[in-house]
């Protein structure tokens, strides 16, 4: 008996102290579980369900309809068009505060009021666009009374009334998410650069743009993202239909008059996610590609 | 069951004084500042309830009201001693608990209630929570997500079922109630014989409580009277029309569609002439995407809204205290009404309380309450008749001029269709 148990010791403490790195991921892929895993997969299980839990394609058929498919593209051409502006105005406005004393005022206050402004989203950046150009706006009432001119009163209801507001919190988001990645630029590569002769288009085309790029391409995913699953702002500007992907599971979600559809909502978010996924393959390809040189 | 859709043959209240082609309707005859009131016929209001008929079918004419009476109160906390008895949880009627008092007992010792999706701006909804709280102090009343959609009541009741926080009682569409049958108890509230038999599930499962009918409300002194549906065209209403949600997902808005079809030529059947009018809202740049808030309306940005006549009356008195005159026009003839429903949640967690709440909402205290904002109650006819009608309450009920409709089950299921076809295609972007 007493032989027996003698080994046994030393092999339980190296158990606990094997598991112990491992006890501390409990917390992060319990998180992952909670909220991205359980989240999935209830979409995905949904999504081939009838109302009585049988299994069906019902709702996957549904997604062939016009509707959804306008909405799709509108959803997509919205994202993209706003995700590159943003991305370009934003990129360059990084930037230009690199340039200026990294803690200097300037600078300060603008990542500052970057760090709001990418999280004013939702009712109230749509009430602040119709407080300012909507059909009593404080801007249209000027340009009527000053200019005569009407700004149309459906303009935020439009998409392309909704590009403007989607860009207040995308360029600030990007000028948050990409001001790292150029503040890792090296005034010693320009210098080096230019004891080597090279000009400066030369210094953004063969280091600048090349080291940025694979950044470059993970904020410009991440407003694109920003702006698909964007839903709040677009649902407080437009009511009487559903021009977006978001907007439509909405009205499948709360629908009270014999149209709703908890099962057709969760294809279209299977849907979603499908178009999120693919620019996730997309993006990691590109970054292998324009990042090739550094490896 | 298919009796409780049946169209309300409403008989009109014989308003003769109004004789012109267009009939105002005014849902604020007795808020004295509004212009509108002044045109009001105040002392006709729609009788609702009363003879009604399974659709397609003969009309039957019985008016359930007659010979029920609708006592004036139901008795406060303070009223009752009486221990409950029996369980609530299945109990079907007031009886089972040892009469109203043990009900109360029963309600009080739960000490709480749920209800969900009532704005206290809708049909004075505020004003019948605040007076059940006062009525019953002992039960804490839980008002969530007051602004949820029929469907989401159903999901709430779903997503918390077994726990504290589940709905006890539904108010529900018509759509959305026969398809969640499942989820509610059947109970029949004292006054249940004096619900005419068209208004309510033969068990209990639901009951209809209040209508409106579909108005237009528009602000008067920016743009006038308004006389015609086909006056909305004008560049003067440039994108300030709007209905009250999406008509594929809102049943108020559905009933804007509607409406427009019936005053445009078309018919419960056939509602292809209400999106045709909103196609052509659409285009003549009258038509607002913007959801019709108070906060949107009293901006200006909504101008004239399509909507029941108990949200039209909360608007009016809303923007009368900002000095803007909101009035309200329905074309002659069209009077679309659609009923909600009350019904208790199957696994309440506070089955007295419920069963309390419903016995509130059916007695003529709570049925005078939501008559002074505009919502004509199921109870209207047998309260009239037992003489506990409020009158001044009585005098917030829209004028209206022929007998009130509403959508049968399958005349709803074929708008449905139609709107799923076709609402985007007139309407989208």
């Amino acid at each position: 008996m007493t032989t027996a148990t003698i080994p046994q010791a030393p092999a339980q403490r190296r158990g606990l102290r094997a598991a112990g790195p491992f006890l501390g991921t409990v917390p992060f892929f319990l998180y992952t579980a909670l909220f991205l895993l359980l989240p999935t997969a209830i979409v995905v299980i949904g999504a081939f369900q009838d109302k009585d839990g049988g299994f069906s394609f019902e709702n996957i058929a549904e997604l062939g309809d016009a509707s959804v498919l306008d909405a799709l593209w509108n959803s997509v051409v919205l994202s993209l068009v706003t995700a590159v502006i943003g991305a370009v105005v934003g990129g360059v406005l990084a930037y230009v505060l690199t340039t200026t004393s990294p803690t200097g005022a300037m600078r300060r206050l603008v990542t500052a009021a970057c760090s709001v402004l990418a999280q004013f989203g939702g009712a109230l950046l749509a009430f602040a666009f119709i407080a300012t150009i909507g059909a009593n706006g404080l801007i249209s009432r000027f340009l009527e009374d000053s200019l005569g001119t009407k700004v149309a009163p459906d303009l935020l209801s439009t998409l392309s009334g909704l590009i403007p507001v989607y860009l207040y919190f995308q360029i600030p988001l990007m000028v948050i998410v990409f001001l790292p990645a150029v503040d890792g630029l090296r005034p010693q590569w320009r210098e080096a650069a230019e004891t080597l002769g090279g000009s400066t288009w030369v210094y953004w085309r063969k280091i600048g743009f090349p080291l940025l790029m694979p950044s470059f391409l993970g904020s410009l995913l991440l407003l694109f993202a920003n702006a698909f699953s964007a839903y709040a702002t677009a649902a407080a500007l437009i009511s009487q239909y559903n021009p977006l992907i978001a907007l439509q599971v909405r009205g499948k979600l709360i629908a009270e008059t014999g149209l709703g559809a908890p099962n057709v909502a969760k294809a279209l978010a299977l849907l979603m996610v499908l178009v999120v996924a693919i620019l996730m393959v997309l993006y990691y390809w590109l970054q292998r590609r324009a990042s090739r040189w550094s490896r | 069951m298919l009796a409780g859709l049946a169209v309300v043959a409403l008989a009109a209240s014989a308003c003769g004084s109004d004789s012109g082609s267009t009939t105002s309707t005014t849902a604020a005859a007795t808020t004295p500042a509004t212009s509108a009131a002044s045109s009001a016929n105040s002392s006709s209001a729609p009788t609702s309830g009363g003879a009604s008929s399974t659709s397609g079918e003969a009309s039957t004419s019985t008016s359930g009201g007659s010979g029920a009476t609708v006592e004036a109160a139901l008795p406060n906390s303070a009223d009752c001693s009486d221990p409950a008895s029996g369980d609530a949880k299945t109990a079907t009627s007031a009886e089972d608990l040892g009469g109203i008092c043990g009900l109360i007992a029963a309600a009080k010792a739960e000490g709480a209630l749920n209800v969900i999706a009532l704005p206290p701006d809708w049909a004075n909804y505020g004003t019948v929570i605040d007076t059940f709280r006062k009525k019953y102090p002992e039960i804490t009343v839980n008002s969530q997500q007051p602004d949820a959609s029929s469907a989401q009541e159903i999901q709430a009741a779903e997503a918390a079922k077994g726990t504290t926080d589940a709905p006890d009682v539904f108010d529900v569409g018509t759509a959305v109630a026969l398809e969640s049958l499942d989820y509610f108890a059947p109970y029949k509230v004292t006054t249940w014989d004096a619900i005419p038999e068209g208004n309510k599930e033969e068990t209990g499962l639901w009951v209809n409580d209040y209508t409106g009918v579909m108005t237009v409300g528009y602000n008067s002194d920016e743009y006038g009277e308004i006389t015609s549906l086909d006056q909305l065209t004008d560049a003067k209403f440039q994108g300030a029309v709007a209905l009250n949600g999406n008509p594929t997902e809102a049943n108020a808005a559905l009933n804007g569609v509607v409406f427009a079809a019936l005053a445009n030529g078309g018919s419960l059947d056939d509602i292809s002439a209400g999106v045709d009018y909103f196609k052509g809202l659409k285009d003549a740049g009258t038509l607002s995407s913007v959801d019709p808030t108070p906060a949107t309306i009293t901006s200006g940005q909504v101008g004239v809204v399509f909507d029941w006549s108990y949200n039209q009356l909360g608007v009016t008195k809303q923007l009368e205290a900002e000095g803007v005159t909101w009035k309200t026009f329905t074309p002659s003839g069209v009077a679309l009404g659609s009923f909600y429903n009350q019904a208790i949640n199957k696994d309440a967690p506070h089955p007295a309380a419920a069963r309390l709440w419903q016995e509130y909402l059916f007695s003529s205290e709570a049925q005078n309450i939501w008559m002074s904002g505009g919502a004509s109650p199921v109870l209207y006819e047998a309260m009239k008749a037992s003489g506990t009608v409020d009158a001044a309450s009585e005098a917030n009920l829209p004028t209206i001029d022929s007998a009130v409709v509403q959508l049968s089950q399958d005349q709803a299921k074929a708008v449905n269709t139609y709107l799923a076809d076709n609402w985007s295609k007139a309407v989208g972007s």
